[in-house]
């Protein structure tokens, strides 16, 4: 991993048309501003997580479906 | 064709059944080749991965029991299945389904929407970004919420 260090307002540039800022420090949180072309999507990696732990679940539910009065 | 599917066995299913979904879906990028079926229970449907028999999702359109469920993905992912502006009426909409031992905490992922286009049977599982989406919405909590505000 390419490890750099950046002070607040600073921003590191990815490839042609990323750029990823330092926008504050505050305690333990640090808050990142991403600019990246539209087709670039960019999200918080727990969230990946979620999504793929749920699927997981999701096929182990039971094959014979209960009732939904709707 | 003659498939093994997990809910039914071995069954008869027809081409125009068939889904791709070119990059799997989260935890299953693996597969990419599923089938629709009628589940035997309205709203459900299953998708049934036709690599893997024992692998198959249940589904519900999130519509059903969250009337204004709006996936919010990025247009990146509806020209990913080959849906641009305009063409959102070949554009299907579903949660996967979580039915746990105890069914009554039955619950639906809104923050990874499927979506599938109907008219070239491409299907994409996205991510929301839409905050409000959690990955366990429970259905009959949300039934009950949806009625008591609308009587």
């Amino acid at each position: 991993m390419l490890i750099l260090t950046r002070k607040v307002n600073e921003t590191i540039i990815i490839g042609d048309n990323i750029r990823v800022s330092l926008i504050e420090i505050r305690g333990d949180q640090v808050r990142i501003g991403v600019e990246a072309p539209k087709n670039i999507k960019v999200y918080r990696e727990e969230v990946f997580s979620a999504i793929q732990e749920e699927n997981r679940a999701a096929a182990q539910s039971d094959v014979k479906l209960p009732p939904l009065e709707l | 064709m003659l498939i093994q599917s997990r809910p039914y066995g071995t069954i008869e299913v027809e081409e125009r059944q068939q889904i791709t979904f070119p990059e799997g879906l989260f935890g299953f990028e693996y597969l990419t080749k599923f089938v629709l079926l009628d589940a035997s229970q309205k709203p459900f449907y299953w998708l049934q991965s036709l690599e893997e028999p024992e692998i198959a999702f249940i589904l519900i359109d999130p519509r059903t029991f969250m009337p204004f469920y709006t996936p919010d993905v990025f247009d990146a992912d509806l020209e990913a299945v080959g849906i641009n502006p305009g063409d959102e009426d070949a554009l299907i909409i579903f949660s996967i389904v979580t039915v746990p031992e105890q069914q009554d905490r039955m619950s639906a992922n809104l923050l990874g929407p499927i979506i599938i286009n109907r008219k070239n049977h491409l299907g994409r599982q996205c991510i929301s970004n839409n905050p409000r989406w959690k990955t366990r919405h429970y259905i009959l909590d949300e039934l009950k919420a949806s009625r008591g505000t609308s009587c």
